[in-house]
């Protein structure tokens, strides 16, 4: 066996066994269904409701989405904008910063204010989340540019436009597409939190309305819902980035000559 | 700015009248060049030799356009640099390819954006700049590595892959900032060889900045001796071995004369600062 074969092997191995030793625990401890519910009751309860799960996960895979493609526009913006420059970098890096920093938690009764509870909110939640690692990835890969590179460009004599182009954009590929794996896992946080505070459908809000009537077994299917959501949304993005941006990760290879 | 000579004489191909450059301001401020004359005629081939930091590079992006003189005039074609609209092709002592293109590609690169070229890529001319790149690989010993991409190769191919892209536009002006020095001798050697074929058969004007002496003494045609702070050119010699130049020449007793000479020329000065 080779090893990464066996490093996949014993991640799977992992995983189910924890699962194992859940539904194990519970049975052996006695553990009420309205604590922790074992791994099975809580597939059961995934398989029997899920007419009524569905609609929410639609819900909030395209919140998510939605989201995440404003995400995906802002922050390719204002990551070209920051980093076009060395003074355009270094002036707004602190507001940059600043506003990073803040809880995102936070933004979402001022959401609510303005827009009413629903979609929306969760809409500018998600986009709020996912900006800010693309912004900074973008910024990072266009502002760290090789100076001899761009010296040659500009002895052709290229225009600012030629030089983003064909220096700049593909450079920064490698920065975007690792940065999209973090925003897409993020703006699936943010939507979450955001259907949670203030929204009447979504995984969040459903399991906000299954806790406080107890239904402990909904609510974990829930989270497992979430949990293959998250998971599949990072799994298509990293191997979207293995895909566009394979030249990256590729300095290991031999060289020859 | 008018320079009031520069129509009134024939003027060489390149031209530096009284260029003085600074880096910085106020006390940080650095004179890198100071008050330099130079010309050179076209299709001629000079070097410039001196110790760090006397100017060899800054002459090369004051004639290229990369920055402007603090005073003083450069001229190239008889226009002032900055309006000029020669065509020039650069390489560096880092091959600075571009990493997610394969070779052939990395050479085209020029072709996409200077004119007239980049007219001709977008009207489905691709064909023949490819046969054309492949051509200029082939000279340069890169036959059938066009599809790699430069992770796959070693500094020698990277290094010979960059002057290719240096001279795939047939520039008139081509710039050599120390292309060869990370290379070890023996590649290095060989590269001299390609790189005086490639000017024999093409006829660029060149400017090359080392620090080798030897390699100046056998690729050049003139060497230009310049001192540090301020920097300056302070000897000219004319190189008259004939071409094609050979390793074996470089055993010559005359080369060897000609080396030593640049070489006290340049240590000269550093013995007088130290005490």
């Amino acid at each position: 066996m080779n090893p990464q074969l066996r490093r996949r092997f014993a991640s799977a191995a992992l995983i189910v066994g924890f699962f194992v030793a859940w539904e194990l625990l519970c049975l052996l401890f006695d553990v009420k269904d309205i604590v922790l519910p074992r791994p099975s009751q809580i597939v059961v309860t995934l398989a029997q409701r899920m007419p009524a799960i569905w609609p929410h996960a639609i819900q909030t895979l395209y919140t998510t989405l939605v989201g995440f493609a404003l995400g995906i526009i802002a922050g390719v913006f204002l990551g070209a904008l920051i980093g076009s420059s060395k003074v355009a970098y270094d002036v707004a890096y602190p507001l940059l910063v600043g506003f990073s920093s803040i809880p995102k938690v936070a933004v979402v009764p001022i959401f609510v204010l303005w827009f009413g509870a629903g979609t929306i909110p969760a809409v500018l939640t998600a986009m709020i989340l996912c900006v800010f690692p693309i912004v900074v990835n973008v910024a990072t890969g266009l502002g760290t540019t090789e100076p001899e590179l761009e010296d040659v460009m500009r002895a052709l004599k290229a225009s600012k436009l030629d030089i983003l182009s064909n220096v700049g954009l593909p450079r920064t590929m490698p920065y975007f597409f690792a940065s999209l794996k973090v925003a897409v896992t993020q703006a699936f946080v943010g939507t979450v939190i955001a259907e949670t505070v203030a929204s009447n459908r979504g995984i969040g809000n459903l399991m906000m309305i299954a806790s406080s009537s107890f239904d402990v077994p909904l609510v974990f299917a829930g989270l497992l819902v979430l949990a293959v959501l998250g998971v599949a949304l990072y799994v298509i993005f990293s191997f979207i980035e293995n895909r566009v941006t394979g030249w990256a990760h590729r300095k290991d290879e031999f060289a020859m000559g | 700015m008018l320079a009031p000579d520069s129509r009134t004489h024939v003027s060489a191909f390149v031209e530096l009248q009284n260029v003085t450059h600074t880096y910085g301001r106020g006390d940080k401020e650095v004179r890198a060049l100071d008050s330099t004359d130079l010309r050179i005629e076209k299709g001629d081939f000079i070097a410039l030799v001196g110790p760090s930091g006397c100017g060899k590079s800054t002459i090369l992006k004051l004639v290229t356009g990369l920055i402007n003189a603090s005073s003083g005039f450069v001229f190239v074609a008889g226009r002032e640099v900055t309006a000029e609209p020669v065509r020039i092709g650069m390489a560096f002592q880092n091959p600075t390819l571009l990493p997610w293109l394969t070779l052939r590609d990395n050479v085209m690169l020029p072709l996409k954006i200077v004119a007239p070229f980049r007219q001709d890529y977008r009207a489905k001319r691709r064909n023949e700049f490819r046969d054309r790149v492949d051509a200029l690989l082939a000279q340069v010993g890169l036959a059938g590595f066009a599809d790699k991409h430069p992770w796959q190769l070693s500094g020698g191919m990277l290094q010979r892959a960059s002057l290719c892209r240096a001279l795939v536009h047939e520039p008139q002006l081509l710039m050599l900032d120390e292309p060869f020095g990370a290379l070890d001798q023996f590649t290095r050697e060989e590269l001299w060889g390609i790189m005086q074929d490639l000017w024999m058969t093409r006829r660029p004007t060149v400017l090359l900045v080392t620090h080798d002496l030897k390699e100046a003494a056998y690729l050049a045609n003139r060497i230009c001796v310049m001192q540090a702070r301020p920097g300056r050119i302070i000897e000219e010699s004319v190189v008259h071995f004939p071409r094609p130049r050979t390793i074996a020449l470089s055993y010559d007793p005359e080369f060897v004369i000609l080396t030593q000479r640049l070489r006290e020329l340049i240590m000269r000065p550093g013995k007088e600062i130290a005490p």
